[in-house]
């Protein structure tokens, strides 16, 4: 998995509530046995003005001048700016692959759904949870300055806005410390083989029908 | 002693470890894989030499992609084929059973779980997709997982997890006639919101859930993702034992007695604290009918579209505008005024043989209406579809005028080639009414299976209790 401590970065504003995994990558990509390329095809129907479907050529489409990703102002965003309970529906890690893909290493809301929450630490990606009243300045303040860059150190915990302002923010500290180092959760576990060993075979006493 | 929630019981037996923070090691004791969110997983284990850690805890089947139309000749679209084919040649690879596509067994990941006792009262159960929580249906505790996860299942049948907040969705009293486990489960969701349930197991009880059939139960948990909890749960009774009992996977003989006891705990003990309780009237609920564009946009039938004008709550408001003009909706419109196009029965939300009952019984002796296009049934597994047929549930659907489909996800989320064209609009009996959810464009209104059957003969939205000639109770 990708490292990540700290990273200054243009904000795009995605000014919606509840932003489902469907919206963030339609499943016409979800028939893809590869993990990479998702990128272009992120918020597909409301990036582009035509129907996506796998193996388009994405440069020749025709664009929707409205959708915020369009616009040159957050022309190479890392950062993502998003309003409540975002990434809800399905359980897709497609979502978080196409975020990264595109760029997004961070994503900032009031709140997210539990599983693409979950799914955004397996990928290098940090979702970052403020409070609304927080999230809405940041909303007007992106709003009101074009380039508006923010800068989030994830060991610190802060993210300092153009002003200087300093917002503390929380993580999970097994998390954090994955994050950080970029470890894959699956050699983690594999260290406790004995454990599950010794589990299982407890478990097949007690409970043989499982086994 | 403290007592513990069912939650709990699930949890603490599941718990291969815990670190100082509460993070846990966590076994799985069953996984059921699919098309979609697994190649990437089984790639990951290839690409770093690992085994899979205990085959047969796993069970596989093809169901997003495959066509609910004639197979004989296979799948059209190149993609969706492919993306079959890695399944089948995973499952051989690393000898996991599966119910291919032309196995009579094959069906949604939800529905053949609970069908075959691959799911049984007091497991951990996890797949790569968020409406796992069906399964707590049968009181075990099942969640759906991202891809990273799945590998992580596969190599070492555990997940890293940390233990969520107790809720109970209590529904008390006893529901009216006619009232179904969706109008229950789109009520509750109305009230929790889609958000309400983050960070929370919901465990679902009251006179009202009891009174429900385990299929019924299924209906309810396989919603509570979209209350944003990841997993739903439901008591273990007597109902449960009857419907494990005799399965493929269940177990057998002095095995079952031995199972039964421990099953017969899996109940919250009396007086336990849950984090947050919430009563819902079960007298109170109607026939549900989503009007907008997130399952907690919701109405009953005789009410009117909500009007924005009265949302105080600036981001509700301009989410409920939004929602309006696409669902191309005028706010204060009788719901029972709404004319549809397609009618879609089924999902892992309502494709079992109960669901497929109920929506015969308003299609007997009907004929769809002349402005539906198209109005299909699609069972959720190769055995329901069998069961129904026996039933003669079939002839009723065809003829009145109803498509009677192959088993699979199909219209739910439209990744085979059943879908709405843009600007189309269905009374669907699935679970997600996001938008482009069942073809881009198309708008989506969730129901239970008879009000799906009753907008079908109807052309609109109607109360199924309304229907002239009513419907016979069973
Ligand atoms: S029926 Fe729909 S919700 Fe259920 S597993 Fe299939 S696609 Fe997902």
């Amino acid at each position: 998995m990708d490292k990540f401590t700290s990273l200054k970065g243009i904000v795009t504003p995605l000014d919606r509530s509840n932003v489902d995994t469907d919206a963030i990558i339609p499943k016409q990509f979800l028939k893809s046995i590869k993990r990479s390329g998702f990128g272009p095809n992120l918020f597909d129907d409301w990036r582009y003005m035509d129907t996506g479907e796998p193996g388009m050529d994405n440069s020749t489409r025709p664009l929707n001048p409205d959708f915020v990703l369009n616009q040159d102002r957050f022309k190479g965003a890392s950062i993502l700016l998003a309003r409540k309970n975002f990434g809800c529906g399905s359980s897709r890690e497609h979502a978080p692959w196409a975020l990264q893909d595109y760029g997004f290493r961070v994503i900032i809301a009031p709140s997210f759904a539990d599983i693409f929450f979950n799914n955004c630490f397996k990928n290098g990606v940090l979702p970052i949870v403020l409070d609304a009243s927080v999230v809405d300045q940041l909303f007007n303040e992106v709003d009101a300055s074009p380039g508006y860059q923010l800068d989030v150190d994830l060991d610190a915990q802060t993210i300092t806005t153009p002003g200087g302002n300093v917002i503390s923010f929380e993580v999970d500290a097994f998390r954090k410390h994955c994050l950080l180092n970029g470890l894959d959760d699956i050699s983690l576990t594999l260290q406790h083989v004995d454990d599950i060993k010794a589990y299982e075979q407890r478990r097949r006493q007690d409970t043989p029908w499982l086994f | 002693m403290v007592g513990k929630t069912l939650y709990d019981k699930l949890w603490d037996a599941h718990v291969v470890r815990t670190e100082e923070d509460g993070t846990t090691l966590l076994y799985i004791d069953r996984h059921l894989v699919h098309e979609v969110t697994s190649p990437q997983a089984f790639e990951g284990l290839r690409m770093a030499g690992r085994p899979l850690w205990r085959a047969s805890a796993n069970l596989a089947t093809a169901d997003h992609n495959v066509p609910t139309t004639d197979r004989s000749k296979g799948i059209a679209d190149p993609v969706s084929r492919l993306q079959v084919e890695t399944l089948d040649q995973n499952c051989n690879e690393f000898g996991i059973t599966e119910f291919d596509m032309h196995d009579p067994r094959q069906g949604i990941v939800h529905v053949i779980g609970p069908e075959q006792g691959a799911t049984l009262p007091g497991m951990t159960l996890v797949c790569g997709d968020s409406h796992t929580s069906t399964h707590g249906a049968l009181g075990a505790l099942a969640f759906g997982i991202g891809t990273s996860e799945v590998e992580h299942a596969l190599a070492t049948q555990c997940l890293i997890q940390k233990k969520s907040k107790s809720m109970l969705v209590s529904v008390d009293g006893q529901a009216g006639n006619g009232i179904t486990a969706k109008d229950i489960v789109l009520a509750i969701i109305g009230e929790l919101g889609t958000a309400g349930g983050t960070g929370y197991a919901i465990e679902f009880g009251g006179d009202a859930i009891r009174a429900l059939s385990i299929e019924g139960r299924m209906t309810v948990c396989n919603m509570a993702i979209e209350a944003g909890a990841r997993a739903g749960i439901v008591a273990v009774d007597e109902k449960t034992i009857n419907y494990v009992r005799g399965r493929p996977y269940a177990p057998k003989e002095d095995v079952w007695e031995k199972a039964v006891k421990v099953w017969n705990e899996l109940h919250s003990d009396e007086n336990v604290e849950f984090d947050h309780v919430v009563r819902i009237n079960a007298a109170d609920i109607k026939p549900q009918v989503t009007w907008g564009t997130s399952p907690e946009m919701v109405v009953a039938v005789d009410a009117r579209v909500p009007d924005p004008a009265e949302e105080r709550d600036t981001v509700k408001r301009e989410g409920m505008q939004a929602a309006l003009a696409y669902m191309d909706l005028q706010a204060n419109t009788p719901v029972n005024e709404i004319n549809v196009d397609k009618v879609f029965i089924g999902s892992c939300t309502n494709s079992r043989i109960e669901d497929m009952r109920a929506a015969a019984q308003v299609a007997k002796g009907r004929k769809v209406a002349s402005n539906i296009k198209l109005a299909m049934v699609v069972p959720g597994s190769g055995l329901v579809k069998k069961q129904a047929e026996a039933e003669g549930l079939d002839k009723i659907f065809t003829d009145a005028g109803f498509e009677w489909r192959e088993p699979g996800c199909s219209m739910c989320l439209a990744m085979n080639a059943d879908r709405l064209e843009p600007g189309e609009r269905c009374a669907s009996t699935s679970n997600r009414n996001f938008e482009g959810r069942q073809g881009q464009g198309g708008r989506t209104h969730l129901v239970s299976p008879a009000m799906a059957a009753a907008a079908a003969v109807t052309g609109h939205f109607v109360d199924v209790r309304e229907l002239e000639g009513g419907v016979a109770n069973g």
